[in-house]
C-alpha cells in the first residue's frame, strides 16, 4: 500500500513539474493528467488530496507568481505579461491577479521592485498561496487556450 | 569558528538506486559505501572534492520508526524534502550528456539568469536538484 501511495505521489510530481515548465503555453488538464498515467476525473481528485489544491489552482498560481516577476523585473505591458504566462484574456488574468493576490497588476509593479534571492527561490518563495475562503474552481484548463501569441 | 559543511543529507527511496542514479547518471563518485551490520553508509561526493559528502539515507529501522518511515517516504516522493544546488563550468553540455544517459525528469532546461544559467531535475525518487552555471563577472581592477 505504502509503494503505491509513493509511486502515485512521484506520477503527480511529475504532472505538476510539468505545469510548472509549460505554464505558458496553452495547457488542459487531459494533457496533465496523461503526465500522471491517470484519468482526468482521478487526476483531479488525487492531485487535491496530495498537494491541497486542484491543478487548475496550481496551474493559476505558477502563471500569478510569473507574472509578478515580470511586473518587478521588467517594462513590459501588462496585457503582454498576460499572454507571455499564458492567460487567454486580460480580463481572467487581472481577476485571478487580484483574486490570489490581493491587488492589482498595476498596484503591485507600483510597490514592488527588483529581488536580489536567486530566482529559483524566488520561484519557490514568493509564490502566492491560495486566498482562504476562496472557492476552488472547475478544473478547466481553458485559461490559455485562446490565447494568441504576443 | 565552523570551517566547512562536512555531510548533508538527501533522503531517497532505495540505495542502489540512488547510487546508480547518482553517480552513473549525474557524474558524483563514490565517497564511501560500506555496511555496518546492517547498515549501509553510503555518501557520494562531487568528483575530485572530498571536502563535502552526500549522504544517502533511506527512511526506515533503526533510525526511524515504520509508521515514521511511511510518512517520510510519501513527503519524498511528492517532492517535499528539499534538494541540492550544483556548480558546473558548463550547463548546456551537462544537460545534453544527462538526456544522452537516458534522465528525462528535467524540471527546467538549461535557462539564462542574471545570475547566470542554471537547469533543474528531479532524482528517481522526487528529490529536486539545480545545477547553476555562474555568470562570470568581470571584476574591476581595484584602483
Amino acid at each position: 500500500m505504502s509503494r503505491e501511495v509513493e509511486e502515485l505521489n512521484r506520477r503527480l510530481l511529475r504532472s505538476r513539474d510539468a505545469m510548472d515548465r509549460s505554464y505558458a503555453q496553452p495547457l488542459d488538464v487531459c494533457a496533465v493528467a496523461a503526465v500522471a498515467h491517470l484519468s482526468e476525473a482521478h487526476f483531479i481528485r488525487s492531485f487535491r488530496a496530495v498537494f491541497g489544491e486542484t491543478p487548475h489552482r496550481y496551474l493559476q498560481r505558477r502563471r500569478v507568481e510569473r507574472s509578478m516577476f515580470l511586473l518587478r523585473e521588467t517594462d513590459r505591458s501588462i496585457t503582454d505579461i498576460c499572454f507571455d504566462v499564458g492567460f487567454g484574456s486580460r480580463g481572467t488574468f487581472s481577476r485571478t491577479f487580484r483574486e490570489i493576490v490581493g491587488e492589482t497588476p498595476s498596484d503591485y509593479r507600483t510597490e514592488h521592485g527588483p529581488m536580489m534571492a536567486p530566482h529559483c527561490f524566488q520561484r519557490a518563495g514568493t509564490r502566492p498561496v491560495a486566498a482562504a475562503g476562496v472557492a476552488l474552481r472547475s478544473s478547466s484548463f481553458g485559461d490559455a487556450a485562446a490565447a494568441t501569441p504576443p | 569558528m565552523i570551517n566547512r559543511l562536512n555531510v548533508t543529507t538527501i533522503w531517497v527511496l532505495d540505495k542502489d538506486q540512488a547510487r546508480d542514479f547518482y553517480v552513473n547518471k549525474l557524474g558524483l563518485e563514490v565517497g564511501q559505501d560500506f555496511k555496518q551490520g546492517t547498515y549501509r553508509w553510503l555518501t557520494v561526493r562531487v568528483p575530485g572534492d572530498a571536502g563535502t559528502e552526500i549522504s544517502l539515507e533511506q527512511p526506515g529501522p533503526p533510525v526511524q520508526d515504520e509508521a515514521t518511515a511511511v510518512q517520510l517516504r510519501q513527503l519524498i516522493s511528492k517532492g517535499a524534502m528539499g534538494g541540492l544546488v550544483f556548480v558546473t563550468d558548463d550547463v548546456r553540455g551537462l544537460y545534453e550528456t544527462l538526456r544522452k544517459r537516458g534522465v528525462t525528469d528535467f524540471t527546467q532546461e538549461p535557462t539564462d539568469n542574471f545570475y547566470g544559467t542554471d537547469m533543474g531535475v528531479r532524482d528517481p525518487f522526487g528529490n529536486a536538484i539545480r545545477i547553476l552555471q555562474p555568470k562570470k563577472v568581470a571584476h574591476a581592477a581595484k584602483a
